[in-house]
């Protein structure tokens, strides 16, 4: 093991960084956006919705994320109607096609994550929604998905990080994030330790930077809301209804 | 069909190294709950590691190293045999994911059982093999399922390093063929069935298992 090599390569695979984290983040953002719908259709009593919403995520979370995103890479240029029409711009970009199979494969987790999260809001707290009101779409913004999310906060940082890591199969279309970087690296100079263990210190990296981001997260939204703070305030509201 | 082959090959690695990986998460959850600190610091290090990383580094850094250490122990370029890169690094990591899920299921049982086993004066292995690890696993279960979900997909990455499973025979099929989608939607296929037979399997291992009032 050379140290010193060690470190110069950890140098020049930083320059991977901002496009592991454009990659990463692009698709949670996406995914997150597209997750938040498909979860209240998932969970719809209506089966028109939630089956299609079903099958996606099973097919998403049953196959591998590298299967996914070789079918968007190379698959979809078979289909001659793609190839003449003015997506094959984006879909020939490694880069786009990376950003698109982490984007669906992410929003088929947290679709799932996120229903586990809507089940479990207490059923009081929407007959409670309900009783002063609020129309179906308040309802869900203002009690259950706050409720939910906040449930699931813990789940959701595991998916982050999962994707975090997915995103080192963008090597395998050519894009030179950290793992692209540090394949290259050694092909040229044939030293794996040195350069795969120094990618590896920059994922660990990232993924504590993101594990205690979030923690602070946790516990500004999990412990935050004073535990007497509610009652008061709702006893004070009684207050005012009742003079 | 070249397929047969693959999926034989993603089979058994999946297996093999899914069997493996489960006695090293054992010995690794039993080490981070052992009196001796150097060791759950040693194992601590291990599971954080091996869990903060991409599976797809592991992978290259042992088939790559694997090649440059046999090779300068011989003398001469000697490849690593990519079936047994493949079942060592999917090893290491199953091994760090289900310790910590053998972890968390060994701290759920009541202290009671294992005080019990004490004192009907069952030696400590007895106690493992016995009293703990049979109450630990029906706990463990679903979160054991979901890793083994994610065992199956994760043997696709072993095809980069030219191990020739499901994904592999697919590649070199859409090569030659100039099909892509064909032979990938084909291998996404054979990949669906296998993680729902695993789906099936542990839905059923779970009812045979389930704990009443659990």
């Amino acid at each position: 093991m050379d140290a010193e090599l060690l470190l110069t390569s950890m140098m020049t695979l930083a320059s991977g960084i901002p496009l592991t984290l454009i990659l990463t983040l692009a698709s949670l953002v996406i995914g997150l956006v597209l997750s938040v719908p498909l979860a209240f259709l998932r969970t719809s009593g209506n089966k028109y919705f939630s089956l299609p919403v079903l099958a996606y995520t099973y097919v998403f979370r049953g196959t591998p994320l590298l299967v996914q995103l070789f079918i968007i890479y190379y698959g979809l240029g078979q289909i001659e109607f793609i190839r003449s029409s003015g997506l094959w711009y984006v879909l020939r970009d490694p880069f786009w096609c990376s950003l698109l199979a982490f984007s669906l494969n992410s929003a088929a987790y947290t679709t799932e994550v996120f229903r586990g999260g809507i089940l479990a809001v207490p059923s009081g707290m929407i007959d409670a929604a309900q009783a002063i009101g609020m129309t179906p779409l308040q309802q869900k913004r203002k009690i259950i998905l706050p409720i939910a999310f906040r449930g699931v906060l813990p789940s959701y940082v595991n998916e982050v990080i999962a994707l975090l890591k997915a995103s080192s199969l963008a090597s395998t279309v050519t894009l030179l994030e950290i793992t692209g970087l540090s394949r290259k690296l050694v092909s040229e100079t044939f030293a794996p330790y040195e350069i795969f263990i120094a990618a590896g210190i920059l994922y660990l990296g990232l993924t504590s930077i993101f594990t205690s981001g979030f923690r602070v997260l946790e516990t500004r939204w999990l412990n935050a809301p004073p535990k007497q703070a509610a009652p008061d305030g709702i006893i004070a509201k009684q207050v005012v209804h009742g003079s | 069909m070249q397929f047969v082959e693959g999926l034989k090959t993603t089979v058994l690695l999946a297996l093999v190294s899914g069997a493996l990986g489960m006695i090293v998460g054992l010995l690794a959850a039993a080490a981070k709950l052992s009196r001796f600190a150097p060791l759950r610091v040693v194992v601590g290090a291990y599971t954080t590691i091996v869990r903060g990383v991409p599976e797809l580094l592991i992978i290259l850094l042992i088939y790559f190293g694997g090649t440059v250490a046999i090779s300068s122990f011989v003398g001469r370029y000697v490849e690593i045999n990519a079936f047994s890169a493949g079942v060592l690094a999917l090893t290491i990591v199953f091994g760090a994911y289900t310790a910590e899920i053998f972890r968390g299921a060994v701290l759920s049982i009541s202290r009671g059982q294992i005080e019990a086993a004490r004192s009907l004066g069952l030696h400590p292995w007895q106690t493992w093999l016995l009293i703990i690890l049979p109450l630990m696993m029906r706990i463990a279960l679903p979160a054991l399922g979901n890793q083994w979900f994610s065992l199956i997909k994760e043997t696709s990455l072993i095809s980069i390093v030219g191990l020739t499973d499901i994904m592999r025979v697919a590649a070199v099929g859409a090569g030659s063929m100039r099909a892509p989608l064909t032979f990938y939607l084909a291998a996404s296929a054979l990949y669906l069935f296998l993680t729902s037979l695993a789906l099936v399997v542990f839905n059923l291992l779970e009812r045979r298992f389930a704990v009443r009032g659990h």
